[in-house]
């Protein structure tokens, strides 16, 4: 039985074409990808992301255990500010990618993946059962939440019209506790599209009316409802990583380009020893950027040739919308391949020529 | 969304316009709604042979990647060179500019397999 997002009938009346996400019946597009992906890149888009789950962590030891859960480290987080971080296995493969908002030293809030709510509660509990900390206590609020995404350069502008909240004081990557169209909720500016934005999370009883304020407030802008689908063109330009795509149990942040969340040197975690392995040895394979120099759209699973071998697989493709050419991250599976160098992607047999290039694709 | 009742169609969502011996293929406006944006066509050369129920082109979508299949078997006689560069043209006339290719046909029974357009309107109610 798939779950309905809150707005689900908002979106049929909308003419969204829906589709199964995680689980989730939810909107891939309402006018079009391409004109969605520009309204986002030009002005402002608005997303239904309720299907995203919410978990979380309380507790006098909160932030220990999260230091052992994650691979980021949580100690350099102040209030109201949020972190893009993974959870990985004992082998460095990733359970899930997520941020984590920190409300205070002993309160802490967990946006996962749909697809992997009820995993990642399971391998949470168990670590919490496993660590041997008393005052942790987790509970998934994912049905509590519904979650809207408010993205692109005119998404201040629109925000700041339902709301007294100060927006220019809310930095990249903090949040603030605020009303938004008189409902409250976690006004959050961070986003998965490569464009400024807000991501609001609120009660789903509440989120129509505001849904339809923000349409309402974005029309002179521009702003369009926007579906899944230029959410994963969005996020690919940008070169993000997509769960299931650049990251799962078998690929750990370090092959997918996120080093960087990986603090090695902030004390013991689940995951640490493989991850400092990997990195000592050079991880087995590294993802890079692809942009075709010949008419073809790269997609996942497509096979990557360097001089007549086999290299790797592109894990995500498209057609940018932004660049009109096709884009692709692939992971490859030899020693890493500079900017400019040709390589060809297998498409229906045919091995056509594309350019490795540093993402991101797309710079606004 | 729009059947004109003097083509004929597939159960894939192709149309098919029948001239003498020469028939137009190309996607049904259902079909082009389901794919979303198109951003790439790939047509066969003229001169191809194509078989009745076998792929002979392909379009893309952002999405989505779809085969089409022919719906009768022969030859090759016409390819529209317009759409690998204008490839938008399958979403806004699918009927017309977006014809894909003609194909000079050698099996005319198989015409009878086509739908008409109150049956394909009926299969796709159903879909």
């Amino acid at each position: 039985m798939l779950k309905h997002s809150p707005l689900h009938e908002i979106h049929q009346s909308l003419g969204a074409r829906m589709v199964e996400f995680g689980g989730w019946l939810m909107p891939v597009r309402y006018s079009g990808v391409i004109d969605e992906h520009l309204a986002v890149r030009n002005a402002a888009g608005l997303f239904d992301v309720s299907h995203m789950g919410e978990i979380e962590v309380k507790g006098a030891d909160a932030l220990d255990f999260l230091q052992d859960l994650t691979v980021n480290d949580v100690s350099l987080l102040q209030n109201g500010q949020v972190q893009y971080t993974a959870m990985c296995y004992p082998h460095g493969g990733t359970v899930d990618d997520l941020t984590l908002y920190r409300f205070d030293h002993d309160h802490f809030l967990l946006c996962v993946n749909a697809a992997n709510i009820d995993k990642d509660f399971a391998w949470i509990e168990q670590a919490r059962t496993d660590s041997g900390y008393v005052q942790v206590f987790c509970h998934n609020r994912s049905d509590e939440f519904a979650q809207l995404a408010l993205q692109g350069p005119a998404a201040e502008g629109i925000l700041s019209r339902l709301t007294q909240t100060q927006l220019d004081k809310i930095a990249y990557y903090h949040f603030h506790e605020g009303l938004v169209a008189d409902v409250p909720m976690i006004i959050s500016r961070t986003g998965y599209t490569g464009e400024d934005g807000f991501e609001l999370y609120l009660a789903p009883d509440q989120v129509e009316p505001v849904w339809q304020a923000l349409l309402e407030a974005g029309k002179p802008d521009g702003l369009l409802p926007a579906g899944l689908g230029a959410r994963d063109t969005l996020r690919l330009e940008a070169g993000f990583a997509l769960y299931g795509h650049e990251l799962s149990p078998d690929i750990s942040p370090l092959e997918a380009r996120l080093g960087w969340i990986v603090k090695l040197d902030k004390g013991d975690f689940i995951g640490r020893a493989a991850l400092a392995r990997i990195k000592n040895q050079g991880p087995p394979r590294r993802l890079i950027g692809l942009q075709m120099t010949e008419a073809g759209v790269p997609r996942a699973g497509y096979a990557v040739f360097h001089r007549d071998r086999r290299i790797g697989h592109v894990t995500s493709g498209t057609l940018s919308p932004s660049l009109r050419e096709g884009i692709a991250l692939a992971l490859i599976e030899h020693a890493p391949l500079l900017p400019g160098t040709d390589v060809y992607i297998e498409i229906r047999g045919r091995r056509v020529a594309a350019q490795v290039v540093k993402p991101p694709f797309f710079r606004s | 969304m729009d059947f004109p009742e003097e083509l004929k169609y597939t159960e894939e969502h192709e149309w098919v316009l029948v001239e003498d011996d020469v028939v137009s293929v190309g996607i049904t406006d259902f079909a082009q709604d389901s794919l979303g944006d198109i951003v790439f066509v790939e047509l066969p050369e003229v001169g191809a042979r194509v078989e009745a129920g076998k792929a002979f082109g392909v379009v893309e979508s952002v999405k989505a990647v779809s085969d089409i299949y022919s719906p009768v078997t022969g030859e090759v006689v016409e390819v529209n060179e317009e759409l690998p560069d204008e490839p938008e043209v399958l979403n806004t006339s699918p009927y017309e500019d977006g014809w894909m290719v003609k194909i000079r046909y050698s099996e005319p029974e198989e015409l009878d397999e086509l739908l008409d357009a109150a049956a394909y309107r009926e299969l796709i109610e159903e879909e």
